[in-house]
């Protein structure tokens, strides 16, 4: 396979910056999958079945990537040589550390009264944070070239989807 | 990437000729096969007009093995060599099997470790596992559809239900290889209602497919546009279905006779099945009557004659009904759908006809379900449109499934906790790698312990396979770097492998889950139902090895003529000369030979194929036709 289309952005022909088109990007992966998809190959020779097997699984990787903002951001602090969550970068500011205590303890005191009214609210105050979080982080990217920057709200945006996962297992558990 | 498991390259027949491909449902309380003929997709009939199969499967005293309505019909009489809703066993162990007490068969019990791993049922023909019996009642389809089509099959698509896990899913397709099927792809039931469906209406939109069978409960969200179905979550239970709705009926029925008649005498296995069937014809009735008798002699002599109302009916089984809800919301909430967002409900599986599941379905979406197709027959329909497609005989782009992993992947790490490696709802085929460590200094090896599930601890989960990475060089604890990665297949099977990244030792495993057969039983077995003489499988090896040397030749041929420029002149004479190699070996009478000349071929092809995958994708970004793919 040829380095360009281990590149996700150029897999799926989008320019390579945070705010992307994701009408674009579905519609591209589909067309990728309906090309490469193991389905179409089920009858060909052991070689093509490898061949759209890999391209599949590359496109799927590449797909639930690009979709998801954390992620989306994380990849392309990478592409710069950044690892947004390798352990030397544990810097967040004291603000963020206390706002996510104070989410974390909501969530607690949610569990134990079983109430996923509360949950529910805490997932849409966490959802409009992460909103904000991506406006900034398409500012910090696409025009300012603020690496550093960028990688403090990454980190912020991909604790905020922990906890948003973590909420919702605890609905999950509840219902 | 080079770990990818490629299953067995698929059946060779000439080009262009209409290819025998069937759907297969193989359901708890039936089973059916469909195929399509002249564009219409239709279940298969036997010789006496049923379309469906009852999956019970009889050992009868001859020697015999009875399928379908007649071994249906012996139930009673002779409970404990009549096995029923043998789905509910495949892939499980005995201590999955909580309600063992209602289960009429003897569980063969062998020693602790034994009974753990593989369930067996002990019957007057010897034991006999779940693989082998859901196997009968594949031959029995798959005979019904040679003789209904006239000539053998290339293949099955086979449906499971969409929670199914690895060791369930691996069960089925053990099954599919001992009836001499070839298995196209495992297709989960609920994706091949909405198949069903989707191309007869054009459907666009949102999807849930609610499928409450004999013994499972599936409700898959599928977003469905331009001819791809994707499943956006899969939820369910994979013990509960319409046998549960049965024995409360059963259990309703004793209570009352247990009311008017002190000294009770225990039922006998006959007893049992008997009042089971009695209390099924029940709900059946109910569906369009306000009530239904219950009436049976069992074998004291007793006389059972009770009569259960509609209302009553609905308040012993309301909380069965409540159990499905649970799952729905789930799926839901995975999808990250609100009701709005719901185009359609389509339901599946018999027990759907029930009046107060269709209330409760049409109550909650907030919109009548679709049932106008027949809820029996719509995952066979669809599953039969599947095969046609895969098996080649339908030349369109236009439908495509991406199915996703129905539970998470992981490892279990220090202290018992999971660590998710596949995330439920990904999208297939997927592989994904993580980086784990040793614990101790001068750690040398190293077990990983692969399992499946939601839970954190892996106790909650259920253990898929364990396999130990040897020869780690001594290190301080934590300087090791260990990469796992699990490869999940389009058909949701899993493999696994773990290298060193500083020495480069590994280890892999194909997830052959100790529920499952190994290579060498299903070897065994497959050697003990086809009687064939030595001579006739060498030749038989001869012939299948020529065919598949011609069809690379071929291909590799047309390809080269087609896309030969993707790759430079000195690449192309390589493959040519393994072309002439193949051709020159095939003339000769050794199988073996021919076989490994096709494995060289398709090495020396790796690269060309992967370019001409590329140039395929390209094609298909830039909106061109993308024909040329089609070897």
């Amino acid at each position: 396979m040829s380095s360009a289309q281990n590149d996700y952005f150029q897999l799926f022909a989008l320019p390579e910056q945070f705010n992307i088109d994701p009408k674009l990007l579905e519609a591209n992966f589909r067309k990728i999958q309906s090309a490469s998809h193991p389905d179409r190959f089920v009858s060909a020779e052991a070689t093509e079945k490898l061949a759209s097997m890999q391209l599949a699984t590359l496109s799927n990787e590449a797909y639930s990537t690009l979709k998801n903002a954390a992620r989306r951001a994380k990849y392309l602090l990478e592409k710069q040589g950044i690892d947004a969550v390798a352990d030397t970068n544990t810097a967040l500011p004291m603000d963020f550390l206390m706002q996510q205590m104070e989410w974390r303890e909501q969530l607690e005191d949610a569990k134990a009264a079983k109430d996923i009214a509360a949950m529910d609210k805490l997932l849409s105050d966490l959802r409009s944070e992460a909103k904000a979080l991506e406006s900034e982080l398409s500012e910090l990217f696409d025009h300012k070239k603020d690496y550093a920057a960028a990688t403090e709200v990454t980190r912020k945006l991909i604790f905020i989807d922990k906890v948003c996962a973590d909420i919702q297992q605890a609905i999950e558990y509840l219902d | 990437m080079a770990l990818l498991q490629i299953s067995e390259p698929g059946m060779s027949a000439a080009p262009h000729q209409h290819k025998l491909a069937v759907g297969i449902d193989l359901g708890t309380t039936n089973s059916l096969v469909a195929t399509v003929r002249s564009a219409m997709s239709t279940v298969l009939q036997d010789d006496h007009g049923h379309a469906l199969l009852p999956s019970v499967v009889r050992y009868a005293p001859d020697g015999s093995v009875i399928v379908g309505h007649e071994a249906q019909a012996q139930q009673s009489a002779d409970p404990t060599n009549t096995i029923v809703s043998v789905k509910r066993f495949m892939g499980r162990s005995i201590n999955d099997i909580t309600d063992r007490a209602h289960i009429p068969y003897k569980f063969a019990s062998g020693s602790e470790d034994q009974a753990a791993k593989v369930l067996q049922i002990e019957t007057r023909a010897g034991r006999k596992s779940p693989v082998e019996i859901s196997a009968e009642i594949l031959k029995s389809l798959k005979t019904r559809a040679e003789k209904s089509l006239g000539g053998e099959l290339v293949g099955a698509v086979i449906t499971v239900p969409a929670y199914f896990d690895d060791a369930q899913r691996q069960a089925t397709k053990d099954a599919a290889r001992l009836a001499g099927l070839n298995v196209l792809r495992l297709l989960n039931e609920p994706t091949a209602a909405a198949v069903a469906y989707g191309l007869d209406n054009a459907a666009e939109g949102n999807f849930v497919i609610y499928d409450l069978g004999g013994g499972t409960f599936d409700v898959s969200i599928l977003h469905l546009s331009k001819g791809v179905f994707e499943v956006l979550a899969t939820n369910g239970d994979s013990a509960l279905g319409g046998d549960d709705f049965d024995h409360r009926i059963y259990c309703w029925v004793l209570d009352k006779v247990r009311e008017v008649t002190a000294n009770f005498a225990p039922l006998t296995e006959g007893d049992t099945r008997l009042l089971l069937t009695k209390a099924r014809q029940a709900k059946e009735w109910l569906t369009e009557n306000f009530e239904a008798q219950v009436l049976c002699r069992l074998s004291n002599g007793m006389l059972v004659d009770v009569t259960l109302s509609a209302d009553q009916f609905v308040e012993i089984t309301q909380h069965l009904v409540t159990k499905t809800m649970s799952p729905t919301r789930k799926a839901m909430r995975d999808a990250n759908l609100t009701i709005e967002d719901i185009t359609g409900v389509v339901m599946v599986g018999g027990a759907t006809r029930m009046p107060h599941v269709r209330h409760a379905v049409e109550e909650y979406f907030k919109q009548e379900p679709l049932t106008n197709l027949d809820p029996d027959k719509v995952v066979a329909l669809g599953a039969a449109i599947q095969a046609n497609v895969l098996a080649g005989n339908k030349n369109d782009e236009d439908l495509l499934l991406l199915d996703v992993t129905p539970l998470s992947l992981g490892l279990e790490t220090m202290g018992g906790l999971v660590e998710k490696v596949i995330h439920r709802n990904s999208t297939l085929p997927i592989a994904r790698a993580q980086e784990f460590t040793t614990y101790k200094d001068g750690q040398t090896a190293m077990s990983i312990h692969v399992v499946q599930g939601e839970r954190e601890l892996v106790s909650d989960c259920r253990s898929l396979a364990q396999f130990v990475l040897r020869g780690i060089p001594p290190m301080a604890a934590g300087a090791a770097r260990i990469r796992v990665t699990f490869t999940v297949d389009a058909d949701g099977l899993l493999s696994v492998s773990a290298r060193e990244q500083s020495t480069g030792v590994e280890a892999r495993i194909e997830v052959k889950p100790s529920y499952g057969l190994t290579e060498d039983e299903i070897t065994t077995m497959l050697k003990a139902s086809f009687s064939s003489a030595e001579d006739d499988k060498k030749a038989r090896m001869l012939a299948e090895a020529r065919v598949s040397a011609g069809a690379i030749v071929s291909s590799v041929t047309a390809a080269l003529a087609a896309d030969g420029n993707l790759i430079s002149e000195a690449e192309q004479n390589a493959i040519r000369t393994e072309v002439e190699r193949l051709q020159t070996i095939a003339a000769t009478d050794d199988a073996t030979a021919i076989n490994q000349a096709v494995d060289a071929l398709n090495h020396a092809t790796e690269a060309f194929a992967a370019a001409r995958m590329n140039a395929s994708v390209s094609h298909a970004l830039s909106g061109k036709a993308i024909n040329s793919l089609e070897m």
